[in-house]
């Protein structure tokens, strides 16, 4: 093997999105084994179909925590912005364009991103406190002052989420499932965050900011923009992650969405992203997502009761940090021992 | 004279010492004043008071754990978790086996309850404590998780229903009230509130809370045993998350998974109303104290509005926090500035 | 005009405060076009401050900086670049999670207000950087996982991209070699022919001749002179720095007592090996050595926070078990850190707490409360007999200037049953005043029998209040020797010449 090619290798090796491939095969594997039930084309559509809302959280979640901070009040916003939007799709019986509700809640997301952006960025006070609070805000709002009930989804998000693109059949259970199209928002999100943080001076700023926040102001970054546009933007993906899913299931349920925030940002710390900020990528934060899905979606398959879900989600957590905090603590320790020379020196 | 100037100087140090302790007193009487005001007879009642007085206990007792793990720089976010998951084990425990019991050996079988309880908040203090200071995992991340985990084994012990049939005589003793005015669980609270002003105040621990809350690396350099004190913080925080689902047991002659699920969110208001500071080092009982009773005023008083829903307080307790946080932010601020100023004006007179 | 046109940045009357600490107390520097301008003086006197305003990264409390001509006030970090002012900071500000492309390169994109990252773009900056100082690098590879040396070279390259036209070099030779310092200098007067101006920031006069057209002496936040390098000899220099016309007096010991602390063969992988060294009743040992030459690793094995692999810690010729800070605490060894604000003090608590928790321990009971009347009493006799300046033993430490604020830090240890105190940095960012006191209680310490250990790359500093010194480099002791039979050339000339010996 030559020069390039083992540092290539090296490099691969020490990625997060690398390893949690590894374990997400394996659990394939291993429900298959248990279950046969793993890889039929229904089962597997229904996982990207169950994946397809988390992933869109999770990639908001993975913005903010390349800044070095940390939402949580991204599912309240997205439960308030998907109640107020399919209420008023209801009650105008709006029939236009889909485009319509996304702005809708897109705007409330953002606003309520805002919020988040302005006590953060400007009193410069800790991330998690402040979303916390907020988050009980949002979710004030939504039950107090909207009095918000659980309702059926307007028709044009009905129809978005009944929209399909095939149909998938288990050839022995007869079960079918749908692939739906809004697995096209989905990826929709993703190429434009990976635009964004790849090819933007936007985006490589919220990588700097992360990395070191005083020598991002030295190199003259504009810290606190930055960080107010990245909680506007998950904000505007809470918007759409909620609109989405009220039209896959049909109904615009908040109550089943409230408290899912630690699953999503344990799958994004899983894939890869750095508690401690500047570090993630899109696809680690895709494939964390799809293992947390796989899980609990395969819990039943393998035959153990749903009553364990929370215990699993909660185990994933610990484990998952776990693993950052020693892969970063690795990379310390790594600093510690010198420099070149006094290896060199020292044989 | 002279005495009154040594007296206006003791006074001074000392609301200079206390200034955030008089601020939460002037808060309180001003919440109290707008509800005596407002509502009137159906505030100022004494059925209003004692509803108070049981009510606050089994959240405020929470919060003094919490404020523990806030001092220490980090925080306990599964306290609500430990609290159900021990209830839930405790009621069992008296549900089957102390029903039947002769009513000479229910005392025993509830001091059985108790100490499985304790044992459960001392082991899941210890996890706690075991993944913030061995494994270094950001505190706020791993009492998430263990919260689910705590939560997630309630639920699957119980498969989510709740547990009820507990012994008469021991709902009977905690809703009791001693000399008939001053209720089992406002002692309990008062108690533990003594006793976490005491740890904090006379110990050597309490010192090296502040001081490891302060700057851990410094507290390390220091010869303090970082991880020591804190998983005794985290193990403190889960006993007294016990005494708390004692109460509520009591309380609610029940157990189940998802009691007092928004008790988390309010103990993490009360400390940092309180005076705790978030990043660590700094927080005093008196202040907590305070800043439950401010809460537990807002919350009856608004319960006499009848056009006002429940759902309202989660909105009001999150403004209530940021608001509180951007408060001290700018207090913060201002108060530095007066020192820097203070120090400049004494080094000119010297010069 | 044409003579203003020459004056590429103008300081004048800057004023600036952290807490009780003046930093700066109203200084002036003038830098001409094309200068090698050296900004000297002893550590803590106001050079990394006045270096930060420049950058726009803080606000000075008052004065103007003038930069090609235009007046400021209040300078942000991209006006300071805007007006070709680039810094390389000691610490380098590079983005350890970034490449080593990406570091040099996204600095221009920003200036140049692009909203879109081209890498291949990003590459051909890079790589158009790296050759005009003549360095090959992966550009792929994260710079946290770069030496040092790398790491300042990564952060030139940046600079040289900005089309500069004032670079300032914050005390860049610290962790560098002979033959690396060698390079940088050549670096550097190749960037002068350029017409570029650098404001080289140093306290080692060896280099500041080597390399320098004009000099500005700071000491305690204020200015000392400027002047042309050729006009002041090394004595004069030093009188410039220390405000002292003669070198402090020679610590000698004349009759050392027994053996206090010895270390035989400490081994460490990966940070040192075969250490052998014993410190006696009297003794002022001195640790010199670069950056990254396993001196800070020793000290540190010694006072528990890191343990060594292989060989013995003796004291008082037991065999010592050092394997924690409370260890170490145990045998008597006391320990001030490199870094006060983060390693040493907790600045937001009193001034009591501060001395009083290394032996909070002996003054507890066993019911665990501690005795706090005592300590007070412990405190109030530490501030009487250190001399420590301050109003209330209950202030905040952060009020304190940083000599005070070192006194407490020595407090801390002295307040226990004290056997060898460590010192790694004794006097960094401390004034001149109290330097000398702190010298002097290091003296007496000393004269009543503790074992006192200094780490430092401050020789002038070093020699005369050390009586035997050793020099690690790449880990390994390289030279032990009397401090009266050397001078600071020689020793510099060990420390960072890979072939030298003695």
């Amino acid at each position: 093997m030559n020069e390039l090619s083992k540092r290539k290798w090296n490099r691969l090796l020490s990625h997060n999105e690398f390893y949690i491939a590894i374990i997400i095969v394996a659990i394939c594997l291993l429900i298959e084994v248990r279950s046969g039930q793993f890889f039929t084309p229904n089962n597997l559509v229904d996982i990207v179909r169950s994946g397809i809302v988390p992933c869109i959280f999770g990639i908001g979640v993975l913005v903010v925590m390349l800044s070095g901070g940390i939402d949580l009040s991204f599912v309240p916003i997205a439960a308030l912005a998907m109640y107020i939007t399919n209420s008023v799709m209801l009650d105008t019986g709006f029939s236009g364009s889909i485009v319509v509700p996304f702005l809708l809640a897109g705007g409330i997301g953002i606003a309520c991103g805002a919020l988040n952006a302005v006590v953060i960025s400007k009193f410069n006070l800790p991330t998690m406190i402040v979303t916390l609070g907020t988050s009980s805000i949002f979710t004030g709002l939504l039950r107090g002052v909207f009095e918000a009930k659980e309702k059926t989804a307007s028709p044009i998000l009905m129809e978005l989420g009944s929209s399909k693109l095939f149909t998938a059949q288990n050839a022995d259970s007869g079960l079918t499932s749908d692939m739906p199209s809004t697995l096209f928002i989905l990826l929709g999100v993703v190429v434009v965050t990976f635009i964004l943080l790849r090819y933007t001076t936007l985006g490589r700023g919220i990588y700097a900011v992360g990395g070191d926040p005083g020598a991002a102001r030295r190199a003259g970054f504009r810290v606190t923009r930055i960080q107010f546009f990245v909680y506007c933007y998950v904000g505007l993906l809470a918007g759409i992650a909620g609109v989405t899913r009220t039209g896959m299931s049909q109904a615009a349920h908040f109550t089943s969405l409230l408290g899912t925030e630690l699953t999503i940002i344990a799958a994004t710390v899983l894939g890869g992203a750095r508690i401690t900020g500047g570090v993630g990528t899109i696809t680690g934060t895709v494939l964390g997502a799809f293992l947390m899905t796989i899980v609990s979606n395969s819990l039943v398959l393998i035959g153990v009761p749903t009553y364990w879900q929370q215990f699993f989600t909660g185990a994933l957590i610990v484990i998952g940090t776990g693993i950052s905090v020693y892969q970063a603590s690795k990379k310390y320790r790594g600093s510690l021992s010198l420099d070149e020379r006094a290896k060199e020196e020292l044989g | 004279m002279k005495t009154q100037a040594a007296f206006s100087n003791r006074f001074q140090s000392f609301s200079e010492r206390n200034s955030n302790l008089l601020r939460l007193l002037a808060v309180f009487v001003i919440v109290f004043a707008f509800f005596a005001i407002t509502k009137q007879g159906a505030f100022l009642k004494p059925e209003t008071f004692a509803s108070m007085a049981v009510q606050l206990p089994e959240y405020s007792i929470l919060a003094l754990g919490v404020a523990l793990t806030l001092i220490s720089g980090g925080i306990d976010l599964s306290v609500v978790g430990i609290a159900n998951l021990a209830g839930i084990l405790m009621a069992l425990f008296l549900s089957t086996a102390a029903t039947d019991a002769a009513p000479d050996a229910v005392p025993l079988y509830i001091a059985g309850a108790a100490a499985i309880g304790f044992l459960v908040g001392l082991s899941c203090g210890a996890f706690n404590g075991l993944l913030v200071s061995r494994f270094r995992i950001p505190p706020i991340l791993a009492t998430m998780g263990t919260m689910q985990i705590f939560t997630g084994l309630a639920i699957v012990i119980t498969e989510g229903k709740s547990v009820s049939g507990l012994v008469p005589a021991y709902e009977h003793g905690i809703n009791s009230a001693l000399f008939g005015w001053l209720p089992v669980p406002l002692l309990m609270f008062i108690a533990c509130a003594a006793w976490v002003s005491f740890v904090l105040n006379k110990t050597n621990y309490g010192q090296k809370l502040y001081m490891l809350g302060t700057n851990e690396k410094a507290a390390a350099f220091s010869g303090i045993h970082t991880n020591t004190v804190l998983m005794k913080t985290y193990i403190y925080s889960g006993l007294l998350a016990i005494v708390a689902s004692l109460i509520m047991m009591g309380r609610n002659a029940s157990a189940k998974a998802d009691t007092g699920s928004s008790y988390t969110l309010q103990c993490v208001l009360i400390c940092v109303l309180g005076g705790v500071k978030t990043e660590g080092g700094f927080g005093k009982v008196s202040g907590i104290v305070v800043a439950v009773l401010i809460l537990q005023t807002i919350s009856t008083g608004l319960n006499l509005f009848r056009e006002i829903n429940n759902f309202y307080r989660g909105l009001i307790w999150g403004a209530v926090l940021v608001a509180v946080l951007i408060a001290n932010c700018i207090i913060e601020q201002k108060e530095q500035a007066k020192l820097m100023k203070k120090l400049s004006m004494e080094e000119a007179a010297e010069a | 005009m044409e003579h203003s046109g020459d004056i590429i940045l103008k300081a004048e009357k800057i004023v600036k405060s952290f807490g009780g600490v003046h930093a700066l107390k109203g200084v002036d520097l003038e830098i001409r076009r094309g200068e090698i301008h050296c900004l000297a003086g002893e550590n803590g006197c106001g050079k990394s401050t006045l270096i930060k305003i420049i950058s726009g990264d803080y606000v000075a409390d008052s004065g103007s900086v003038t930069l090609n001509g235009t007046r400021y006030t209040k300078l942000t970090p991209i006006e300071s670049i805007g007006e070709g002012v680039q810094v390389i900071y000691q610490d380098f500000a590079v983005f350890p999670n970034l490449t080593v492309m990406e570091n040099i390169a996204a600095t221009q994109t920003l200036m140049e207000h692009k909203k879109t990252v081209n890498w291949k773009h990003y590459r051909e900056i890079a790589q158009e950087a790296v050759s005009k100082i003549g360095f090959s690098i992966d550009f792929d590879e994260r710079v946290e996982n770069l030496s040092v040396a790398n790491k300042q070279l990564v952060a030139i390259s940046r600079a040289l991209l900005m089309s500069a036209k004032l670079i300032i070099m914050d005390e860049p030779t610290t962790a560098l070699t002979k033959k690396e310092v060698a390079a940088l200098f050549k670096i550097i007067k190749n960037l002068q022919a350029s017409g570029i101006s650098i404001l080289f920031v140093s306290h080692k006069m060896d280099e500041v001749y080597e390399i320098c057209d004009r000099l500005t002496v700071f000491r305690n936040g204020e200015n000392v002179i400027t002047t042309d390098i050729k006009e002041v000899d090394q004595k004069k220099f030093a009188y410039y720095m220390t405000g002292r016309e003669f070198k402090q007096e020679q610590y000698t010991c004349a009759h050392p007592g027994e053996t206090v602390l010895e270390v035989q063969d400490l081994g460490l992988p990966g940070a040192y090996e075969d250490i052998s060294f014993c410190v006696r009743k009297g003794d002022i040992y001195g640790i010199t050595g670069l950056l990254g030459s396993g001196r800070t690793e020793l000290a540190l094995s010694l006072f528990g926070m890191l343990r060594a692999k292989t060989g013995r810690i003796l004291i008082g010729g037991k065999q010592a078990r050092i394997h924690s800070v409370a260890d170490a605490q145990k045998y008597g060894i006391g320990y001030v850190p490199e870094d006060r604000a983060t390693e040493a003090l907790f600045l937001p608590q009193s001034i009591e707490n501060n001395m009083i928790v290394s032996v909070l321990d002996s003054y507890t009971d066993k019911n665990g409360v501690y005795h706090a009347g005592a300590l007070r009493r412990l405190a109030e006799e530490w501030r009487e007999s250190l001399h420590i300046k301050i109003r209330r033993l209950s202030d905040p430490v952060s009020s304190l200037s940083g000599g005070n604020q070192q006194k407490v830090v020595l407090a801390k240890w002295l307040a226990s049953d004290l056997r060898v105190l460590i010192l790694n940095g004794p006097t960094v960012g401390v004034d001149i005043g109290s330097k000398y006191d702190i010298h002097q209680i290091l003296r007496d310490l000393a004269a009543q029998g503790i074992a006192i250990i200094m780490i430092s790359d401050d020789l002038s500093e070093l020699l005369p209040n050390c009586n035997r010194m050793m020099i690690m480099r790449g880990g390994r002791t390289v030279c032990e020797m009397d401090t009266s039979s050397t001078t600071e050339r020689e020793v510099a000339n060990i420390i960072s010449d890979t072939a030298a010996r003695c």
